[in-house]
């Protein structure tokens, strides 16, 4: 049965029998007004209406005001079931009508009662009543329902606080010492409470005493108002981690995600906070062990090994448990750690092993595909049995496959790609475990995952005749291939990649088969193909190619003979360009233009200029999608803990920092600074701009009162730097005037062109000021610098309603020092990617070596991704990779520089007695390049 | 049974105890409006805060089922006052006798109310409250302030009242059971 059908006939489902909107409204408005009222009746209107409203009907303003004050009538009535009901539907109502304050008084009343039922409903509608002039009046009562006895009373109170915290924050600040006291306070349910319901009246008995929920609650609020205060949370943290006041595994997560952020924010408190949050590994909760087993491992850069086996052996022992979601969740983590670290979670091998025939596949995949892991680490390599353990995973995989479905398939797919693709030793197994997946039956989904897969392996694996053997294999596929877009896709890749192989005649045998035996489609991209061998072998292969592109010149196919012709005719005027393009535009960008050149009529009178959009050659489009592929894993896991410290962070533009996605949306950023620094008519003739860091680097604390950040912009051309201030006034009652950054370069050689002030900066927004500078050529040596930041501004106090204050006598002017900015080499670098490092790095001309010791770091790990940051620049055949406990290191770097020169850096790092010693080789295209990458790496 | 209802429903109708009269207490804001309700209902001086919106309670007096509404008497609250006339027994008008300044105020508030169609046929009870403090003016001085001589066609009274004393309400709530069960029978 469809989805669609099992709808219609679901009596349950929301839209069956909706009662009619405007006959509830008629006898709501009779019902309602009738004396004496009858509650019963009126329950079940309301209900009836309350039904509507959440099914997404609304009334007009004048009906929804009609029927407002003949709701506010029922509270005439004692019925406590009723009041409830009017309640909830005020709640409902409270965001359409304007005369919501009517029931103020009313529901003040209600909370100052005794013990009712409907206390808890009264406090939280009454946060939706105020606004900003009534809360005042009812700040004694909140207090009051905070502290009381009644866990319901207190947690009612405590959520309706967060709804006023937008409307009015300082009121809510006030409630600080009562919530603190819940926090710590033991409160019972009443006994009565469920003995009001019959349904409840035979079963107290079992009802446990308290959920300590208001804990939760009062732990969500106290975070709300001290988020700000570093200092008062970690008070707070530390208090309540003492002992075991907080009882609520809720608040207990919730206070370890806390931990978490703050950690983000300065990870130096970890010496602090490690204890508390390695207490909660053993916790009777299990859901608190793996928040906090979810914290440490996101963190895992910041502890010790030592430590981390204590994150380990919980997670070992949550993964036997009975509880699926619990077994789940373990293995999700590990799988995590397994990304980077498989060495770490070895002691677990047994108990994945056994995993892989869990009952719940989503568990057995996650299982096999952390195997895989941590096989490809070698890890499980020991001495003779390492191969074996290979087969006998490949061996347990392959009978599973028969039984999985394809989803759990393609995820398979997906991690071999991964492992073969991060260590290119261990392909020759996987390559065959996935060619052999290809010949086996599969929907068009599967196919294309292996498809795809093994594109990837072949363009980025570095091994020729594992390519070859790929290629083969696809030739091989196409040959019996139900699947017309497959076949198509395949031809196309085995245009581009076959020619250049060692024996291109091979796949022309393929590809023509096609011509004679499948469908047009298939024929004309066969056609295609064809001609790219032509274009790029030359000689015999073109000739031969002729000839079978002349035979298709009679195909009954229009579409086949065009394509036939037009090729011949390129081939013989030796066009190979229009065959084989080397380079493609920024497809994000373009999109980007077009959308913006198609939005306005304006613009029609111009054509569209396609200059504008970013050429991407061959090269740089694999260091993007090689990015793209390697990250891929990894941000999905990250992502969770990231996107909020990032969403903070907003940069000026408007436009939001995406964490972790690829170098394209790196593209569409550059193209959003270049045209709003060109809206800036100082910046026009500075040409076009070169490069700009993406991320503002922050000069402040983000929480500080004046936070600034910066981005440094390039104009490689003109020889200009810019600098861009954001400056974002935290005060709320204070406007700057006047702002301006001094920046003191401590290179001679920067000279400072101008500064663009900013005139005046209200509460809360966020301006630009921009600081230019004339930056030395590239044939001086010196082209680094640092810069002494400090922002100079005028500050006036405003009132309440934003005014400045006549009667101020001009403000008083004021500067401070922020952090300093430097120039690396990263600024002129951009990543590159290429398959074959060490022949490339031979090939450039200029050298440059030196042995440095790295600062601020005390492992490998932590030294190269200082390195990776300080020199933009891509790590190649996985030897961003290392394994801990090792002493010593290789890294491959490869970049472009902003003179379009490539520059590669093979950097040697050792750690003896808790330094970092790196021997920097540097080998550039651009002349002197290399010493600025030298000087760039401490 | 049926004998017994039909008795009941006789019974009730001469003491006017077949359904709730529904009165309103009207008047500006800090003239004692809430403070009349729970000296009534409770017999009692409670502390009041400024009615934002309504405090209803109902009360039995004298075997009759008062359902008393007193609506907030601040400026933003008066025009909602119309929104609670319909099916209105009666109104108590609360006028605060010392607050000189303001009784052109409340008259022009009562004379707008009483011209409302829904308000026609009840009655009108006016409190010249606060009587305890100095300088109050008499409930004559109020009459004549508000201009109650010229009202036609309507069953009125002034009687001065102290709602912290507790003088004067008894007075006026017999005098308007009396008026109601006089045009209800």
């Amino acid at each position: 049965m469809s989805t669609s059908s099992y709808k219609k006939q679901d009596p349950y489902s929301s839209t069956a029998g909706l009662p009619d909107k405007m006959a509830v409204f008629q006898e709501c408005l009779q019902q309602f007004n009738a004396t004496p009222v009858n509650a019963k009746k009126c329950r079940q209107l309301l209900a009836k209406l309350l039904r509507l409203v959440y099914h997404g009907e609304t009334f007009p303003s004048q009906e929804s005001t009609t029927l407002f004050f003949s709701i506010s009538k029922l509270f005439q009535h004692k019925d406590v079931s009723l009041r409830q009901l009017v309640y909830l539907t005020i709640k409902e109502l409270s965001s359409t009508s304007d005369d919501i304050l009517m029931v103020t008084s009313s529901i003040m009343k209600d909370i100052q009662g005794n013990d009712a039922v409907y206390k808890p409903n009264a406090i939280r509608t009454l946060s939706k009543v105020l606004d900003s002039t009534t809360v005042h009046s009812a700040e004694r009562l909140f207090k009051n329902a905070i502290v009381d006895r009644n866990p319901v009373v207190s947690s009612a109170a405590l959520i309706s606080a967060y709804n006023l915290l937008p409307s009015s924050k300082d009121v809510v600040k006030r409630f600080t010492n009562e919530t603190l006291e819940t926090i710590q306070s033991y409160k019972q349910f009443p006994p009565t409470q469920f003995q009001l319901h019959e349904y409840y009246g035979s079963a107290t008995s079992n009802l446990p005493s308290t959920s300590y929920m208001y804990q939760y609650h009062a732990l969500g609020l106290i975070y709300q108002l001290r988020s700000n205060d570093k200092m008062a949370l970690m008070k707070l943290i530390t208090s309540l981690s003492e002992g075991s006041s907080l009882k609520n595994s809720l608040s207990i997560i919730q206070l370890i995600r806390y931990i978490n952020k703050i950690l983000l924010d300065d990870s130096s408190l970890i010496g602090h906070l490690f204890p508390i949050l390695s207490g909660f590994l053993k916790h009777k909760s299990d859901m608190v062990e793996l928040e906090a087993c979810k914290t440490l491992v996101s963190l895992q850069h910041l502890i010790r090994d030592d430590q981390f086996m204590a994150i380990v052996t919980t997670l070992q022992k949550l993964l036997s448990v009975p509880r699926t979601a619990t077994r789940f969740a373990a293995i999700r983590l590990i799988n995590k750690i397994s990304i980077k670290h498989p060495e770490k979670i070895m002691v677990v091998n047994i108990e994945l092993e056994s995993l892989i025939n869990d009952s719940n596949r989503s568990i057995s995949t996650l299982a096999i595909t952390t195997l895989l892991k941590i096989m490809g680490a070698g890890t499980i390599d020991n001495g003779s049995g390492g191969s074996e353990s290979v087969d006998r995973l490949i061996a347990k995989m392959t009978s599973l496959m028969d039984e999985i479905t394809e989803d759990f398939k393609i995820v398979i797919i997906e991690a071999i790609e991964n492992l073969a693709l991060k260590f290119p030793s261990k392909h020759k197994k996987l390559v065959t475990f996935l060619t052999d997946l290809l010949r086996d039956d599969g929907s068009l989904q599967l196919k294309t995952s292996i498809v795809d897969a093994l594109f990837d392996l072949i363009k980025f694996l570095p091994d020729p005749s594992a390519k070859q053997l790929m290629l083969m294999n696809l030739c091989e596929f196409i040959e019996d291939c139900e699947y017309t877009e497959l076949s198509v896709r395949i031809l196309h890749w085995l245009g581009d990649e076959g020619p250049n192989t060692s024996n291109p005649s091979y796949y022309i045998r393929h590809i023509y088969n096609r011509l004679v035996l499948e469908n047009s489609i298939v024929r004309s991209s066969a056609v295609i193909a064809l001609a790219k061998f032509a274009a790029v072998c030359g000689g015999d292969v073109a000739k031969n190619i002729i000839i079978l592109l002349g035979r298709c010149l009679n195909d009954v196919d229009d579409e086949v003979r065009d394509r036939a012709a037009i090729s011949l005719k390129f081939i013989n005027s030796n066009k190979k360009k229009l065959i084989v393009s080397d380079s493609r535009y920024d497809l994000y960008t373009l999109e980007n233009k077009l959308v913006h050149y198609l939005n306005d009529e304006e613009n029609f009178n111009e054509k569209f200029d396609i200059d504008e959009v970013p050429v991407i050659s061959n090269e740089e489009y694999n260091s993007i999608e090689y990015n793209r592929k390697i990250n891929k894993l990894e941000n999905i896991n990250d992502n969770s803990a990231v996107t909020e410290v990032e969403e903070r962070v907003k940069s000026p533009t408007g436009g939001e920092a995406t964490p972790g996605d690829s170098l394209a949306n790196d593209l569409l950023k550059q193209q959003e600074y270049s045209q709003q620094l060109s809206g800036v008519e100082q910046f026009v003739e500075y040409g076009k701009l070169t490069k700009s860091t993406i991320e503002p680097v922050y000069l402040s604390e983000r929480e500080s009162e004046i936070a600034v950040s910066v981005v440094k912009h390039l104009f490689i051309e003109s020889k200009h730097l810019v600098l861009q201030y954001n400056i974002n006034n935290t005060l709320p009652n204070t406007v700057l005037q006047d702002i301006s950054v001094v920046a003191q370069p401590d290179n001679d050689l920067y000279q400072e062109d101008f500064i663009i002030p900013l005139a005046e900066l209200r509460p809360n927004d966020t301006g630009i000021v921009y600081v230019s500078f004339t930056i030395p050529d590239i044939e001086e040596a010196e082209l680094l610098s640092a810069f002494g930041n400090t922002i100079a501004y005028t500050s006036r106090d405003v009132d309440e309603d934003g005014q400045v204050d006549p009667n101020d006598d001009g403000g008083w002017p004021d500067e401070y020092q922020i952090d300093d900015l430097e120039v690396l080499a990263c600024d002129f670098i951009t990543p590159l990617y290429n398959s074959n490092f060490t022949a490339l790095f031979d090939q450039l001309p200029y050298q440059d070596t030196s042995v440095v010791t790295i600062n601020q770091v005390d492992n490998l790990e932590k030294a190269i991704e200082k390195l990776k940051n300080s020199l933009n620049m891509m790590p190649l055949d996985g030897s961003d990779f290392v394994s801990s406990g090792e002493a010593a290191h290789s890294l491959k770097l490869l970049g472009k520089d902003v003179w379009g020169g490539k520059v590669g850096a093979s950097i040697r790092l050792a750690s003896t007695g808790g330094k970092i010693v790196a021997k920097v080789e540097v080998k550039s295209e651009t002349e002197n390049f290399g010493n600025i990458v030298i000087s760039s790496v401490y | 049974m049926g004998q017994a209802f039909s008795f009941a429903n006789i019974f009730g109708k001469l003491w006017g105890v077949q359904k709730e009269i529904r009165i309103l207490i009207l008047g500006l804001d800090g003239a004692g409006k809430t403070t009349i309700l729970y000296r009534l209902q409770m017999g009692e001086v409670v502390t009041t805060k400024p009615t934002i919106g309504f405090n209803v309670e109902t009360l039995k007096y004298k075997n009759v089922t008062l359902n008393i509404w007193d609506l907030g008497g601040q400026t933003s609250i008066r025009p909602y006052w119309r929104c609670y006339y319909s099916n209105t027994s009666a109104i108590i008008f609360v006028v605060d006798s010392t607050d000189k300044d303001r009784i052109d105020t409340a008259c022009k508030e009562l004379h707008t109310m009483l011209k409302e169609e829904e308000l026609q046929d009840s009655a009108l009870l006016v409190f010249a409250n606060k009587q305890d403090q100095p300088g109050a003016m008499t409930a004559a001085e109020v009459s004549q302030a508000l201009d109650l001589t010229d009202l036609k066609d309507r069953s009125w009274s002034i009687v001065a009242s102290s709602a912290i004393k507790g003088e004067g309400l008894t007075e006026g709530l017999d005098w308007l059971m009396d008026v109601i069960k006089d045009e209800q029978l």
